[in-house]
């Protein structure tokens, strides 16, 4: 009798959870077959991204960090996985080094790009550059107890440092002209190709459902419990002997390597990465499919980047100014009416709440269980 | 004689030159049962701030089990055996009580190992031990920032106890609590007492006189006198003390 009390919304199943795995899994086989190439291409562009807002959900949703900068590590694993593909298809070049060097009187490979001979190495630096960054990164915001929008606000600042940073590296990196993709070879094929790209697809779908395994890993049981304690009550939990910074660096890197992962995904599909990746308004994007989505669930996380970013690209075809007063005005509604976002609404009983106000279902009681208290009174 | 568990030399805290502390100079032996009370404002949370490294004192020296204190980290504080229940209750309110208990008994705290493994069997029993002491076991599943204020109180208590420090620091542990419940959590560190050193800050003179414990009166940051609930209450400076902040109060 007590059950309908409990508050929690965490690790609760429920049928639209359900229903929405179903739907993913239907739109992902059926993809393939039913959208032409670009279409498939966009949808593989988005769910990696959805890599990122799960990362991103970690931090948030779970931890309460709220980074502003994690294209920081997504454009790292994309610049990682855009130099592999460049030296990899770069032999008839001159000096046998990416074409673009030969434009600045670069004659030598920076030392920095050697490493990425190796597609091993590039698969590891992928998301370990990334991690390891944003353990840097963390951990010197974090032991100096720098919270809530402080801690933003620097990583907004981080982001804009590596931004401007990039840009101005023509000689190391192409500055803003960024590394393209889409004409390099991997296994004798143009990256650029259908087959290719359907690969890439089915790649990133596999990585999505492999991070969303890992994260509720991650977030289930006592670990995952820690993380919310951190959200709740900080100092609470180091009077009980636990070390926030620890946990708070060891997500953060999570997020940093899921991003760079994400990251490197995005590029190849898209064909090229570029500081743009780094744009301050991208960043805060990524924020607001997690927040759009539900903070805290880790469906709402993948819904939310895929949903936002399909219906972007499909309303910025048809209608090019149109997106940025629709993304604010799904911003707003979240902030005030869906502060839970779209699946935790539906998580908590939110369809049900609205019926009943509309006049579909009957309303039910706030206590229950107390009416029928009172009923068995009447009858003994 | 024995060496005392807890030590505080000489503890000055200056807030920008308001002094919550004064030369506070006090002694816990091992095992020992202390009730600490003092009016509002004396410096009662300040001086467990300056144990648990919440506050770093500006003159003075905190030792425990002849280390000292200064410097450490709050975790590690906790982690060397000292526990600390707030004067608020303040508890993980997303989580269920079970989950609260559970990262109080967990050990090591290190992720890994809470990333890997559950609760083994005896930290399991444990908290279902603790839920049964505070009378919370059908709460289990119930996040706990929707219980009521005595069940928070309750269940920090028992987050307390399932950390399992030598030293236990105990803020207001009954206010709000009805007066059987304030009877159970006396009996209960009483109980505790003895195995585990516990400090007790009140203000319910009827709770503390149950404790039948030494009793060390706080006047604007330092020790006014020590002793027996008898003797303390029959001192004529903490009679004035006591009137004294009732009639400002009044006034
Ligand atoms: N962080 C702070 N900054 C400035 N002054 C503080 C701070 N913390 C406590 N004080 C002051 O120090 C004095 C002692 O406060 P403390 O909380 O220790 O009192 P207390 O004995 O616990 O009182 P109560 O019985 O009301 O809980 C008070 O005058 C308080 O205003
Ligand atoms: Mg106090």
């Amino acid at each position: 009798m007590f059950e309908s009390f409990t508050t929690r919304t965490k690790q609760r199943f429920c049928w639209p959870q359900l229903l929405l795995w179903v739907v993913v899994i239907a739109v992902i086989v059926a993809a393939p077959v039913v959208l032409p190439v670009f279409r498939l291409n966009l949808l593989g562009r988005f769910l990696s991204l959805a890599i990122v807002a799960l990362g991103i959900d970690l931090i948030w949703g779970f931890t309460g960090l709220l980074s502003l900068g994690q294209g920081i590590f997504f454009a790292v694993g994309g610049y990682a996985a855009a130099m592999y593909l460049q030296l990899n298809s770069s032999e008839g070049q001159p000096n046998g080094i990416p074409e673009f060097f030969s434009l600045y009187g670069v004659d030598r490979l920076p030392f920095f790009w050697e490493p990425f001979h190796n597609p091993v190495f590039t698969l590891i630096a992928i998301w370990f550059v990334p991690a390891l960054l944003a353990a840097v990164l963390g951990n010197m915001v974090f032991r100096n107890r720098i919270k809530g929008v402080y801690f933003s606000i620097l990583t907004q600042a981080a982001l804009l440092v590596f931004f401007n940073f990039f840009n101005g590296q023509q000689k190391l990196i192409n500055g803003t002209n960024g590394l393209k993709t889409d004409v390099t070879q991997l296994f004798g094929q143009m990256i650029g190709s259908p087959e290719m790209q359907r690969g890439f697809f089915w790649l990133t779908c596999l990585m999505v459902f492999l991070t969303w395994f890992f994260v509720r890993w991650v977030v289930r049981g006592r670990f995952g419990d820690v993380l919310i304690a951190i959200r709740d009550d900080e100092p609470r939990l180091r009077f009980t002997g636990f070390n926030p910074t620890l946990f708070k660096t060891i997500v953060f890197a999570i997020a940093g390597g899921l991003a760079g992962i994400g990251g490197a995904l995005f590029t190849v599909q898209s064909g090229i990465v570029s500081p743009q990746y780094m744009a301050v308004p991208f960043s805060i994007e990524m924020v607001i499919w997690v927040a759009v989505g539900g903070r805290g669930t880790l469906v709402g996380a993948i819904f939310g980047a895929v949903a936002i970013m399909y219906t972007k690209s499909l309303v910025s075809e048809a209608w090019p100014q149109g997106w940025l007063f629709i993304q604010g005005g799904l911003f707003i509604l979240v902030v005030t009416a869906l502060p839970e976002g779209v699946i935790g609404w539906l998580k908590s009983d939110g369809p049900r709440n609205l019926l009943s106000r509309i006049g579909f279902v009957r309303p039910i009681g706030t206590y229950p269980q107390l009416e029928m208290d009172g009923q068995d009174e009447v009858q003994t | 004689m024995t060496m005392p568990l807890l030590e505080l030399r000489q503890i000055t805290v200056s807030f920008d030159g308001f002094l919550a502390l004064r030369d506070l100079n006090l002694n816990l032996k091992p095992g020992e049962l202390r009730a600490v009370i003092g009016p509002n404002g004396a410096g009662k949370t300040t001086f467990l701030d300056v144990i648990t490294g919440k506050t770093t004192p500006s003159e003075g020296d905190v030792m425990f089990k002849g280390r000292s204190l200064l410097g450490t980290r709050e975790h590690r504080i906790a982690r060397l055996g000292i526990g600390r229940k707030f004067q608020s209750p303040r508890v993980f309110e997303k989580l269920s009580v079970q989950e609260n208990l559970a990262l109080a008994v967990s050990c090591p705290k290190q992720p890994w190992s809470l990333l890997v493994g559950g609760l083994n069997a005896s930290q399991r029993d444990q908290v279902h031990h603790l839920m049964s002491i505070v009378n919370l076991q059908n709460r289990a599943d119930w996040a706990a920032g929707s219980l009521s204020h005595g069940q928070k109180q309750w269940l920090e208590i028992a987050m307390l106890v399932g950390q399992d420090p030598d030293l236990l620091l105990v803020d207001e542990p009954v206010a709000g609590l009805t007066d059987e419940e304030t009877d159970l959590t006396a009996d209960l560190l009483k109980s505790l007492a003895g195995d585990h050193t516990v400090l007790v800050i009140e203000h319910d003179m009827e709770f503390i006189r149950r404790l039948e414990s030494p009793v060390t009166v706080l006047h604007q940051g330092h020790v006014l006198c020590e002793g027996t609930m008898d003797q303390v209450q029959a001192d004529p400076r903490v009679i004035e003390v006591y009137l004294g902040t009732t009639q400002e109060d009044n006034g």
